[in-house]
């Protein structure tokens, strides 16, 4: 992540002397910035919201009634996790969200799932493999209708808006299983976490 | 007809579960309120841990949008894309999709007023961004939330995933489309 943070930072600069767009690369920081902070604001009702409502379901016991009848295909793709896990309810349902396009329940929802499989990682610096794999099932984004593409098609008078839906969704559930499949076999190929017990913090 | 029953359910589906949480929760005597607050102030704090995170992507984004970086890989690779059917138009949201959400979605908007909504580009690009997700602000976010900095083999799996949609997004809609 820092090289391709850099080099995405680098290649801007260096187009920016190309084009000779330079002012508007810089001014770009200061809106980028504003942007990102009007982006956590946004999320940050919302996810008060989404948290709020879990934590009843969880209480209530209704979430661990949703991971009961998904345990056995979570203990498939998330082989670390126990049986009782809480993760294994919050990852059904950020995965159920998703598929709604609910992406501003889904978000919430995954990040108190990702909280759940930080608990049980061995090393707090970085991502264990249960932690790549609730990510890669994220990045791509599986939906079932994709409603604001259809909208904007809609808008813009389409005569049948809906024809892209089946298309979609067969390139979205091909891209999910690839996602699931390419992080586990790039699991076998990934350097093993070292036990945080052995290197404290060095980069903190 | 399989559209409008996933329409019913994306609609009803929020107010469901709202419903059913709540509903749950008083019948099993949780104090619904404390708990929806309790939960509330985690939310918060989430939102707070991922700011920085969510700052780094979107500047490094926004400038690159801005510098034109985008337009110079048209005039690159413009006539290798025409090799495999790909109209150069798409390409600025192939790069983008997996950044911007917001910004893909402009792109789009775009591509539809200039070419028509019943054009191939339309159509392919229709496809490409309604199978793409935002993986750079998934990681940022999901990671930053916790205070992972190492994504070990998280990264790379959400670009080849991406690369991989991408293609596929092509071979449909020259499938179908053309």
């Amino acid at each position: 992540m820092n090289y391709i943070w850099f080099f995405i930072i680098l290649l801007s600069v260096i187009a920016a002397a190309y084009t000779g767009r330079i002012n508007e690369t810089v001014n770009a920081i200061w809106t980028g910035a504003q942007s990102a902070v009007e982006i956590a604001l946004y999320l940050a009702g919302i996810m008060a919201f989404w948290l709020g409502i879990m934590k009843i379901a969880q209480k209530s016991g209704l979430v661990a009634f949703i991971a009961k009848l998904v345990t056995p295909f979570a203990r498939l793709l998330f082989p670390d996790l126990k049986k009782d896990s809480p993760a294994i309810g919050d990852i059904a349902m950020n995965f159920s969200a998703n598929a709604f396009g609910l992406s501003n329940a889904a978000t919430p929802i995954g990040i108190k799932a990702m909280e759940e499989l930080q608990k049980l990682n061995k090393d707090k610096n970085s991502a264990s493999n249960d932690m790549c794999t609730l990510l890669a099932m994220n990045t791509a984004g599986f939906q079932l209708v994709p409603a604001t593409v259809i909208a904007v098609l809609a808008a813009c008078g389409a005569k049948n808006p809906s024809e892209i839906v089946l298309p979609t969704l067969l390139v979205t559930s091909f891209s999910f299983v690839f996602a699931i499949v390419i992080v586990k076999v790039l699991e076998k190929f990934s350097k093993p976490q070292i036990a945080s017990s052995l290197k404290e913090d060095s980069d903190d | 007809m399989i559209k409008t029953i996933i329409d019913c359910i994306s609609s009803w589906l929020i107010p469901f579960i709202i419903i059913v949480s709540l509903f749950c929760g008083i019948v099993k005597k949780v104090p619904v309120y404390e708990t929806f607050i309790d939960g509330a102030k985690d939310g918060l704090k989430v939102s707070v841990n991922i700011l920085p995170y969510l700052i780094a992507i979107i500047i490094a984004v926004s400038m690159l949008r801005a510098s034109g970086a985008i337009e110079l890989a048209q005039q690159a690779f413009g006539s290798f894309l025409a090799m495999f059917n790909i109209p150069v138009d798409v390409l600025p949201v192939m790069i983008v999709r997996s950044l911007s959400g917001s910004a893909v979605l402009g792109m789009f908007s775009d591509i539809a007023n200039q070419f028509g909504p019943d054009s191939f580009v339309t159509k392919l690009t229709a496809v490409m961004v309604g199978s793409s997700e935002t993986t750079f602000y998934v990681l940022a976010v999901y990671f930053g939330s916790v205070g992972v900095k190492k994504f070990r083999h998280a990264l790379l799996a959400g670009i080849l995933a991406d690369v991989a949609g991408i293609i596929a997004a092509v071979a449909v809609a020259n499938w179908l489309f053309l």
